[in-house]
């Protein structure tokens, strides 16, 4: 019975589609009947149009010598000329290198992490105690990204808390800001910081998902409770854990541009520029609108070339982003 | 009651001692902070080390923090592009996902489609600024309010909480003949307020800390909001404009004030958000948890 409802039904969907076909007489009588509908999607159309269509055309600027006075549409062609001087440029590699570099190891010291606290946070029994440490490490996540750059600067400054602290071990305190082989460790304990007790709790909704009565079994055989994190909690987990790192394997080229804004100097800029720091100040500071463009849209190419094949990835896992 | 072994008891002990540790480091620099702002400043520089509590007893940073009228406007501008952007979100975010929840939308994966492809890919920063200016929108109060106030994620999130609430409910609102305004805003809208209070709370965050889109859109100092002041003032350590005329005649004093300057101008604009967010969390989980649902 159930199978002759699914191939009835089948049919339906079959009719429907044939219906639906677009000619101009069904879209006039859809448009008669939901006209309101189309109302409220047009300024949402728009400003998809505006925002993200136009600077997507805009991006044709890349391979344009780019005025003000001629506007985008009347500058003269350029051919790959900025790409060609990107390429041959110092620029190119360093900032490649350290955009790469920042990200990969925030992916070896940020992501686990979180996993880590959200398992320690669930072998607690204790609720309050549970619930004021997590309310207490999701304070980094509320405060704003120039408080925390404009905190790294004054800690690490050399009469700041954390060099204070370094002179107590005997390291002569000096403005860790201005030593270039210090700005990644600075970028990514400043990035552990902020995140780790916001990114548990997607780990922690996860654990509670976990089955109870698995637990049970395993008192029953005799686990103790290191036993239990590692055959049932972890493989309870991993889905989870496998998806969000396939997910931040697609981010890997987006290394937090504002943050590297607020935290780089002349002397650091070696370690830290990174190629959304590099496009902003070629861009906006010293106004080279081509050029900039040229190494925005480069970026924007290989992210989504990472972002889609992680998502692909993804999907496999079983994992339907969208 | 399960028994515990030695081994379990001992592990609790150091996990205990471990979150201790993690909650301690996460949120003692907001605590030295506040400490710090209320100290003396000469005791302050003189200190080293850790502060578990205001050295000398001092308002002196909060007067000077006060005098300036710059922390005020910023404030105002601050909440007037916090609620605008909120109030726009939200309305464009219900909107946008109920239109993407009707079943009968012709070219329904179309515009989904040209939404989505916007989170893989984007014009960069310099195309999308050019763009903004030609709409003459550099320099004005809206375009705090504009940018951002789509976003395809939310909409997604939107339409999920749509696809929740039962078809029957729509169903009778039809045959009672309500059009699809009435269904919007008599059915729907109340139904999803949860989803549309997590998205509002979002969107208040993240436009209170946002530094980057004031800074490259906004020229003029009258229309900053407080995080551009705070960048003045902690990263680019422009203190001309920080602090009032008296305080600039003496360098050697304002030398002597600048931490105590900048921790107070913390306090003052970081304060309500760190009042606030611990009643609010709950909401912010559950708006993750939305967020991790497949649409």
């Amino acid at each position: 019975m159930a199978k002759s409802q699914l191939n009835e039904s089948k049919k339906l969907k079959k009719k429907l589609k044939k219906e639906r076909k677009y000619t101009v007489e069904n879209i006039k009588k859809d448009f008669r009947r939901n006209y309101s509908i189309y109302l409220i999607l047009a300024p949402i159309i728009i400003y998809y149009i505006l925002f993200n269509y136009a600077p997507m055309y805009g991006a044709v600027i890349a391979f344009k010598d780019y005025t003000p006075a001629k506007g985008i549409l009347g500058s003269p062609w350029a051919g790959m000329k900025y790409f060609i001087q990107f390429f041959s440029s110092e620029y190119f590699w360093q900032t490649f290198r350290n955009t790469f570099i920042i990200s990969i190891y925030s992916i070896i010291f940020c992501f686990p992490a979180p996993i880590i606290l959200a398992l320690l946070l669930n072998e607690v029994r204790c609720s309050w105690f549970k619930r004021s440490v997590q309310t207490l490490s999701y304070l980094p996540h509320f405060i704003s990204m120039v408080v925390i750059c404009g905190l790294i600067r004054i800690f690490v400054a050399s009469n700041g808390l954390i060099s204070q602290i370094g002179s107590f071990f005997g390291i002569p305190p000096t403005n860790l800001l201005m030593r270039k082989e210090c700005f990644r460790a600075i970028y990514i304990i400043s990035g552990l910081w902020q995140g780790i007790g916001w990114d548990s709790i997607i780990y922690l909704a996860a654990l509670a998902g976990v089955d109870r009565e698995l637990y049970d079994a395993a008192v029953v055989d005799g686990a103790g409770r290191f036993k239990q994190t590692l055959h049932i909690t972890i493989p309870g987990i991993m889905p989870t854990i496998a998806v969000l790192a396939i997910l931040r394997m697609g981010g890997i080229l987006s290394a937090n541009g504002e943050k590297v804004i607020l935290l780089y100097n002349s002397l650091n800029r070696e370690t830290a520029d990174v190629i959304g720091s590099f496009t902003y100040r070629k861009g906006l500071v010293e106004q080279n609108y081509s050029y900039s463009s040229a190494v925005g849209l480069l970026l924007s190419v290989i992210n989504f070339i990472f972002i889609t094949a992680t998502n692909k990835l993804s999907k496999k896992v079983g994992y339907n982003l969208w | 009651m399960i028994r515990r072994s030695k081994g379990e008891k001992i592990f609790s002990v150091f996990n205990a001692l471990i979150l201790i540790f993690v909650a301690f480091v996460c949120a003692y620099p907001m605590y030295y902070v506040i400490c710090a702002s209320f100290s003396d400043p000469s005791e302050l520089m003189a200190h080293s080390g850790f502060l578990f509590k205001p050295l000398k007893w001092n308002l002196g940073g909060y007067e000077i923090v006060l005098k300036n009228k710059e922390i005020y406007s910023g404030y105002m501008n601050t909440i007037i592009y916090v609620v605008g952007a909120a109030i726009v979100t939200v309305f464009a975010t219900l909107v946008g996902g109920f239109a993407l929840s009707r079943k009968n939308l012709l070219w329904k994966n179309v515009f989904m489609f040209g939404m989505v492809f916007t989170m893989y890919f984007g014009g960069g920063l310099i195309p999308t600024y050019l763009i903004v200016q030609s709409l003459g929108l550099v320099g004005s109060r809206w375009s705090m309010i504009i940018l951002g106030a789509v976003s395809t994620y939310n909409m997604i999130i939107m339409r999920t909480t749509i696809y929740g609430i039962p078809d029957s409910i729509e169903e009778a609102a039809i045959i009672d003949g309500a059009g699809p305004m009435k269904q919007l805003f008599v059915i729907i809208m109340p139904l999803c307020k949860p989803t549309l209070a997590v998205i509002a709370l979002f969107t208040i965050f993240g436009k209170w800390n946002d530094w980057f889109n004031p800074m490259i859109y906004l020229k003029e100092r009258s229309q900053y909001p407080l995080q551009t002041f705070l960048r003045e003032l902690l990263i680019t350590n422009d203190m001309s404009n920080g602090a009032s005329e008296e305080v600039l005649r003496d360098n050697a004093n304002l030398s002597l004030n600048k931490y105590v300057i900048q921790y107070c101008t913390i306090v003052v604009s970081t304060l309500p958000i760190l009042l606030v967010y611990p009643f609010l969390q709950k909401y912010f989980v559950s708006g993750i948890m939305v967020g991790a649902v497949k649409g």
